[in-house]
């Protein structure tokens, strides 16, 4: 009888004790949770699904000899900062250096037309670097960007031998200066992630297509390939467009017009 | 009749030989580790590694010991899984070439990566998709099994695990060199590899690498330490050799002809096959003449019939050979270019699209590389002198039991 007694009071004392622990745990919570909030779309919240963030690129546009895009992505992202090694080779430098993007020029061997456009990481749906990597440092963001983790990567360049665009650099020697933007280390593979930095904090353009514009030319177009009102998704619905390397069915994140 | 009792002992003989060949083995390894110390010092810029040819000499060291590894085991499977009375003696020793051809391997595939301290998150992060976390499994797997099936075979204690095992271990190193020809046979970018024909290449090619590293390091064993080893089971092992060294062949050329059939394929063929430079004369001349033709001519041919030498030097030779193979495969296979823009050709790139990538190993790779083989040689060194995996004498049984 005395046990049922007691039961009420003892039910007491432990609503009492969950409550506080709940207010105090609010109280501690709150303002992390008040914080994302008001971040939100900046930097601390994760990748959404809801978003695949891809680029148009019209070869058209795109100027022999220019190379505005690759200067502006090399100062973005603290390629510059690399020295070259003493004692090695310029041409062995060439084949070393990082190049996250790159100019290339074409001629069709039937008609002759000559073709300049840029390749960066074609940032696939089905991304064959992400596939090989042992240990899931190469991975694929919700929002559609592919990256490194470098504190996984082991530097094993698997990826580098799976990607069907060359869109990788392995870091070759000791890095002197780097950015914030843009870590890097000795003995790991980095590539092109659409500047990643950018995007987490609200940004809607990327380093290369800020630099294509300012000279004139606007031949890249960053956008959102989800949201069917981006400047993006109406462009590739205008022209028609082209993935590289579309055989292998990887579903790129960058396509090219007039290729 | 009875087959002649035998008797394992330890690998003895004379002091100045057997601590001599192993002095002269620690300093290869020596030097070898001084060179991964250098390269992951200053980075791989002191490597003739790019960005263009990713992966160099010391991945075609470590892919061949690891391919050598698988096949050095075949011994003994022959003997417990197919009932050879002839090989059976032999597997323990087949055991433990196996064991040190692999550790070997990785140890040179390790040390080059780009960070091989990182090591520990090779083994705690797993992406099941990727063939390279698979190989991890399969070689750590492979070490364990065999470990124990040669645990099987020398202690009468777990003979009752010596079938069950040999079984297991023979399907696991089926796996493993099918994971191996796979980190090739996967790789859907480069015109060279993307080929199903790699997985079952690679275990036919581990046949042969890895039987032709038994048959040395058998004769070297029994001359060392001045045993009987008989003409009669040298030439078992040899006629099994020239078996696979044309099955090598045939396989070769089975992926030749189906890459020539494919139109898109046809300049990585030109390249190797033709007009490759380099790459063409070590094919022709390292891997069809030197690595298949001349041993097959010295393994078969009645005039070197009973001649032990010519059955090391055919070895030798299928050995360097099959070096040249994995070279071309990986070497070659990343030199020449991929085609990102069909019909098109490039008229400019500063990343060398379009054009034969330039790669001429440093010294350092070479040491490295050595540093394996040496690591596999010490290991079934000091391994045979402390276990009894040797048989005392492989004089032949008698005529009728053979």
């Amino acid at each position: 009888m005395t046990g049922k007694k007691e039961q009420p009071q003892d039910m007491k004392r432990r609503e009492f004790i969950g409550k506080t622990v709940l207010a105090a745990g609010a109280v501690s919570v709150a303002p992390g949770i008040l914080l994302t909030v008001a971040n939100a779309k900046t930097e601390g919240e994760g990748a959404s699904s809801n978003i695949r963030w891809g680029m148009l690129i019209d070869s058209n546009k795109c100027v022999d000899n220019c190379t505005a895009c690759v200067d502006a992505c090399n100062q973005e992202n603290g390629i510059d900062l690399m020295q070259q090694p003493k004692g090695q080779g310029d041409e062995m430098w060439n084949a070393q250096r990082p190049q996250w993007i790159r100019k290339v020029k074409l001629r069709d061997r039937q008609t002759g037309e000559v073709t300049n456009l840029p390749m960066m990481c074609q940032h696939c749906e089905f991304p064959p670097c992400v596939d090989v990597c042992p240990t899931g440092a190469s991975f694929k963001r919700a929002d559609g960007i592919v990256m490194v983790d470098r504190h996984t990567c082991i530097g094993c360049r698997y990826c580098m031998m799976a990607c069907p665009y060359k869109a990788r650099s392995f870091i070759h020697q000791n890095v002197q200066e780097q950015t914030v933007r843009a870590p890097r280390g000795k003995g790991c593979v980095e590539s092109c992630n659409l500047c990643v930095h950018r995007v987490d904090s609200g940004a809607s353009t990327t380093a290369c297509q800020d630099a294509c514009d300012k000279d004139g030319h606007k031949a890249i177009l960053f956008g959102d390939l989800k949201d069917p009102e981006s400047q993006l998704s109406k462009a590739l619905k205008e022209k028609s467009s082209r993935q590289i390397r579309a055989d292998l069915e990887l579903n790129t994140g960058v396509r090219y017009t007039s290729l | 009749m009875p087959m002649k009792k035998l008797h394992y002992s330890e690998l003895w003989c004379s002091s100045p030989r057997y601590w001599g060949g192993l002095a002269a083995l620690t300093f290869i390894i020596l030097l070898g580790m001084a060179s991964a110390y250098y390269m992951e010092h200053s980075g791989h810029w002191v490597t003739g590694m790019s960005n263009q040819v990713v992966w160099g000499l010391p991945h075609v060291f470590a892919i061949f010991l690891i391919v050598a590894a698988s096949g050095a085991l075949n011994v003994a499977s022959i003997g417990s899984v197919f009932g050879g009375p002839l090989y059976k003696p032999l597997g323990r020793f087949s055991g433990l070439l196996a064991i040190g051809l692999l550790a070997g391997g990785l140890v040179v595939l390790l040390l080059d990566l780009g960070r091989p301290e990182r090591l520990i998150v090779a083994i705690t992060h797993f992406n099941f998709k990727s063939i390279f976390a698979w190989n991890i499994i399969l070689y750590t797997g492979f070490f364990t099994i065999v470990g124990i099936y040669l645990w099987a075979m020398i202690d009468r204690k777990a003979q009752k695990f010596y079938e069950a095992t040999g079984f297991a271990a023979f399907f696991w190193r089926l796996a493993l060199t099918t994971g191996t020809g796979s980190i090739f046979g996967f790789l859907v970018a480069r015109e060279a590899y993307d080929a199903a024909i790699m997985a079952p290449m690679f275990i036919i090619m581990s046949f042969s690498y890895g039987l032709a590293f038994f048959i040395i390091t058998l004769m070297s064993a029994y001359w060392w330490s001045s045993r009987e080893l008989g003409s009669h089971r040298l030439e078992k092992l040899k006629n099994l050799l020239g078996v696979f060294v044309g099955a090598v062949l045939y396989f070769s050329l089975v992926y030749h002809l189906t890459n020539l059939y494919i139109t898109q394929h046809h300049g990585v063929e030109r390249f190797i096959l033709l007009d490759g430079g380099f790459y063409t004369v070590m094919f022709w001349l390292g891997q069809v003449t030197i690595g298949g033709i001349i041993p097959l001519f010295m393994l078969y041919s009645p005039a070197f019939s009973d001649n032990r030498f010519a059955i090391a030097i055919a070895s030798v030779l299928v050995l360097i050979g099959g070096f040249v193979q994995i070279y071309i495969i990986v070497i070659a296979g990343q030199a020449y270019p991929m085609t990102l823009f069909p019909g098109k050709e490039v008229v400019s790139s500063s990343f060398y699209d379009g054009v034969v990538a330039a790669y001429s190993p440093s010294l350092a790779e070479g040491m490295l590389g050595l540093a394996g083989i040496a690591i596999a040689m010490t290991l079934v060194a000091v391994g045979a002198r402390v276990l009894k995996v040797l048989p005392e004498s492989l004089e032949d049984p008698g005529a009728d039991s053979a």
